[in-house]
């Protein structure tokens, strides 16, 4: 088969950084080209100088579609041409319909006026397409990420797609949603629909792509061809440039000590509709030194019982006792609950992580400010002194600490947010999604992380829609489902299996 | 890092070591704001023929816009933090008529009238702040009301009447001079001492500042335009002075409104308070879940415009030597547009104190040499308004480029 695509020698430059070097890409007409590789190895501005986000001119290189060299000035150029882009974080309107979100920019209308019933039957087509069982009227905003998902694919669908473009989709979806995500890029691959697929989930790669390209430090390193299968360990070596022994650190010797916080009987309601129990009636306990993991399907309201616990900040009529230390404490705000020992690193690194205008320097400190002030008086060496630190730390991939964290990949923005939570110095900390987005390497330092905070006797709780990682890096696990909590196993006792069956089961008791 | 990912961390050191001209462009926002002032200055002075800089003129010009700049350094902070208070300029009214009523009509202390206004200032601040903190009603529509009723109340207060005059003592706020104990003749010797200790002082800091910035290898600006802008700030400060020396010395405004901005600057940018109004800014969510009282600090940012908004009704009634029902409308718009023109950003997060009061001048030099010239209070607004819009947009296309 011919190219569909070719990029050659592209080069991108930020003041301060080279995001890309020198790099070819090509892309065959017909086939899933994955594109993988650390954060903030230029996966996404790779992408972005092709759909035109950075419109011609601001690199250098050439890119030929369908033969032709091109020279895409925005978005608009690129989408004419039947190249569709779906970007890491999603671009809907939250509270317009799914119709108004699959034509906006592109409505179906005639001399300006729109015309709904089009409008909707259209929707109704592509939304079939993609297998999504909704209302065409439904706002977004009450759709699960998954669908959501689906939503940009049918808007991708209505524009005539020639060559789709995922960054990241299925970094925030659960296994069951990813799945069929997949299913339904091979499907286009049936009806002849180019797809580049950017992934650290490196088990999908491997599933649905026919080729492979490697990104690392701004240049690509290699080119995997899938026809006869391929190896994950193939991936990571060439994504790092070396082999990775383990995808988890040991778990240490260490028994966990006392229980660090309980939690009884919790229960927490909807913010807008009071009569829905997000949280029903949950217990738990979690011992220091201890890792505790929550699995469950996205939607069961772990996120919810988590920010309802860190100083209400989900949900109403919240009902329910917390001890830390044997002791009931009060965690009706956030600072209460900081000064209690809690921190809760979010899974929404954009909405609710971080200051994006500000730089990295900025942002570590946040959550612990009076760390690094004397007198309400903010010491800036000190400041520079603690984000250097844990930039080196985690590796925070970017320019120096003062780069605006809007400004980095989508993974390192991931380890901004880690940072400011082990800056505030916690005695529990809850990492909500920790690794989302974050490429293999980095995973490996993050768990090794929370095992050495483990080690020094904290108590963490992690939740996770990776059920891999879960069983890597947890002692214990308690299974959610549906608000509640429907199943208790130590880690060494669990199975994928065993956690699936206990959601099923629970479902069908309901 | 440790040995598991070594290439993480190789590329993104190598930077491209910084030449002057890339500092410049990264950092062109605040020379920008500062050299437009000089240029917008050097401009009047030749088209004025050298009266913009007279002595008389520019304790004048500081005078005129004194109480822009002190509810400008309010403004900025509820800006940062993500608001706008549209009520100041009424509030300003009415705290002139209230002082007047206060002192004229019921021979109130004034002192004791300046203490009570200033706390009313706050409470109209805190009552304004309490439904925008605490019920989340947008500021843009908390403050309009407000604009109305205190425009509303200060009619009713001075009967549609001006009241006036005041006593002496009182005018001396806005009219009075510090006293020279150092006695000179034709030279207003503290002045002159004050301006070079202030100019001094203001350049140790700024050197122990860029040697710890030096010691910790962050973003420092290259030597020469540190040089630059130190010598062209000590030079200013220091030509000021013995501008201001050559007249009666220092106005007590002038100093009300130095200290306010050095301890606001100092506010902003060093302690933790400042910090988190930022924070609160750029992203209130993330700000609250990261134990930052959000509610609390917006409550206190609308109490403290309120009470600069008083501060500078007191100032404005005591230049003015009378309260009228006309005064402070829409003086709003002159503090929200020195604001922007200094460089905050709408939508919160960003701003500096300096950049504010420099905007603030910039309108005030505008309109002090504009008058001068002769150019009608017609032109004078549109060329205003233009400026204000081009500040904004080069604001935003040097913020697109980078
Ligand atoms: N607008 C920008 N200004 C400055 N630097 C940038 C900008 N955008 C990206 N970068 C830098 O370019 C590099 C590549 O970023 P990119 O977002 O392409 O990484 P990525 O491979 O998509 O990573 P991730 O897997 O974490 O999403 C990073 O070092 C990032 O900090
Ligand atoms: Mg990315």
């Amino acid at each position: 088969m011919p190219p569909i695509l070719e990029m050659r020698g592209i080069t991108k430059e930020f003041p301060g950084v080279k995001a890309l070097d020198d790099v070819t890409l090509s892309v065959a007409e017909g086939e899933i080209h994955a594109l993988v590789g650390e954060n903030g190895a230029g996966k996404s501005t790779l992408m972005k100088v092709l759909s035109g986000v950075y419109p011609h001119g601001s690199y250098d290189g050439e890119i030929f579609f369908d033969g032709a060299p091109r020279a895409f000035r925005s978005i608009r150029d690129s989408e004419d041409l039947g190249v569709i882009i779906i970007h890491q974080e999603l671009a809907l309107i939250p509270l317009l319909s799914v119709a108004e979100n699959i034509f906006l920019g592109n409505e179906r209308a005639t001399n300006g006026i729109i015309d709904w019933k089009e409008t909707h039957n259209r929707a109704a087509e592509l939304l079939a397409r993609v297998g999504l069982e909704e209302n065409a009227e439904t706002i977004v905003d009450d759709l699960g990420l998954g669908k959501q998902q689906l939503v940009e694919i049918a808007k991708a669908l209505s524009k005539n797609v020639r060559l789709l473009i995922l960054d990241e989709p299925t970094s925030s979806l659960n296994e069951n949603d990813s799945a069929k995500l997949l299913d339904l890029l091979m499907d286009f691959r049936e009806k002849g629909i180019t797809s580049i697929l950017i992934s650290h989930k490196l088990n999908e790669v491997s599933k649905v792509a026919d080729t492979i390209t490697v990104l690392r430090d701004g240049s690509a390193v290699a080119r995997m061809d899938c026809a006869d299968g391929v190896d994950e360990d193939d991936i990571v070596r060439n994504m790092v440039g070396r082999n990775l022994e383990d995808r988890y650190p040991p778990r240490g010797t260490h028994a966990p000590g006392e229980v660090a916080m309980a939690v009884k009987n919790w229960t927490v309601h909807h913010p807008l509709h009071p009569e829905r129990k997000v949280v029903n009636n949950v217990s738990f306990s979690v011992r220091k030194g201890e890792v505790l993991g929550i699995a469950g399907l996205m939607g069961a309201g772990r996120t919810e019982l988590a920010m309802s616990l860190f100083g209400r900040s989900y949900g109403r009529d919240i009902s329910g006792e917390v001890e830390i230390n044997g002791t009931p404490v009060d965690l009706s705000t956030v600072r209460k609950a900081i000064d209690a020992g809690l921190a809760y690193a979010t899974e929404d690194r954009k909405t609710y992580g971080l200051v994006l205008d500000d730089t990295i320097r900025r942002n570590v400190p946040l959550a612990n400010l009076p760390e690094i002030a004397k007198n309400w008086v903010v010491d800036h060496g000190r400041e520079a002194e603690v984000a250097t630190r844990y930039r080196n730390r985690l590796a925070i991939k970017s320019s120096s600490i003062e780069q605006v964290t809007v400004n980095l990949s989508g993974g390192n923005q991931q380890k901004v947010v880690l940072s400011k939570w082990l800056f505030a110095d916690p005695d529990i900390l809850i990492l909500d999604e920790p690794t989302r987005g974050i490429d293999v390497g980095a995973k490996f330092e993050i768990y090794t992380v929370i095992r050495d905070l483990a080690a020094q006797g904290k108590a963490i709780i992690v939740i996770s829609s990776e059920l891999p990682e879960l069983l890597g890096v947890t002692d214990r696990l308690y299974v959610m489902n549906e608000g509640q909590f429907v199943g208790e196993m130590p880690t060494i006792e669990a199975s994928q299996e065993k956690i699936m069956s206990r959601i099923v089961k629970s479902g069908e008791d309901a | 890092m440790t040995d598991t990912t070594p290439s993480t961390s190789g590329r993104a050191e190598t930077r491209t070591s910084k030449s002057g001209l890339q500092f410049l462009k990264g950092h062109l926002r605040e020379y920008g704001i500062l050299i437009a002032l000089v240029v917008i200055m050097a401009f009047f002075q030749v088209a004025t023929g050298g009266i913009l800089l007279k002595p008389v003129n520019l304790t004048n010009l500081i005078l005129q816009n004194s109480y822009i700049v002190i509810m400008a350094v309010g403004m900025l902070l509820v800006i940062v933090c993500g608001h706008i208070d549209l009520s100041v300029g009424s509030v300003l009214g009415f705290i002139g008529a209230l002082a007047a009523v206060m002192i004229v009509q019921w021979g109130l202390p004034w002192p004791l009238a300046a203490v009570i206004c200033l706390a009313f200032g706050a409470i109209i601040g805190m009552a304004q702040g309490f439904w925008v903190a605490y019920f989340q009603i947008p500021s843009f529509i908390v403050t309009l009301a407000g604009m109305l009723v205190f425009k509303g109340l200060t009619l009713w207060l001075l009967a549609g009447q001006s009241v006036g005059p005041f006593p002496p003592d009182f005018r001396l706020i806005s009219s009075g001079f510090v006293p020279d104990v150092f006695g000179g003749e034709n030279l207003n010797l503290l002045t002159l001492y004050t301006g070079i200790a202030v100019a001094a002082l203001l350049l140790w800091l700024s050197i122990r500042a860029r040697q710890r910035q030096l010691g910790t290898g962050a973003d420092v600006e290259p030597f020469a335009f540190f040089a630059g802008r130190s010598a062209l700030i000590f030079g200013a400060l220091v030509y000021m002075s013995w501008l201001m020396a050559d007249f009666r010395g220092l106005p007590n405004v002038f100093v009300v409104m130095a200290l306010l901005i050095a301890v606001y600057s100092f506010l902003t940018s060093r302690t933790t308070f400042g910090r988190r109004i930022y924070a609160i800014g750029g992203n209130e969510k993330a700000a609250s879940l990261s134990g930052i009282n959000s509610k609390r600090l917006t409550f206190l940012t609308f109490a403290n415009m309120g009470m600069l908004a008083a501060l500078a009704g007191l100032v404005f009634a005591a230049r003015l030597n009378t309260a009228t029902p006309k005064a402070g409308v829409a003086f709003e718009l002159d503090v929200i547009a020195a604001v922007f023109i200094g460089g905050a950003s709408m939508s919160g997060g960003v701003g500096t104190v300096v950049g504010a009061v420099v905007g603030a001048f910039i309108m005030g030099v505008m309109n002090n040499g504009m008058s001068i010239l002769g150019i009608g209070i017609d032109w004078q607004q549109v060329i205003k308004g233009l400026v204000l819009l081009a500040a904004v947009i080069f604001d935003v296309m040097n913020k697109k480029k980078g």
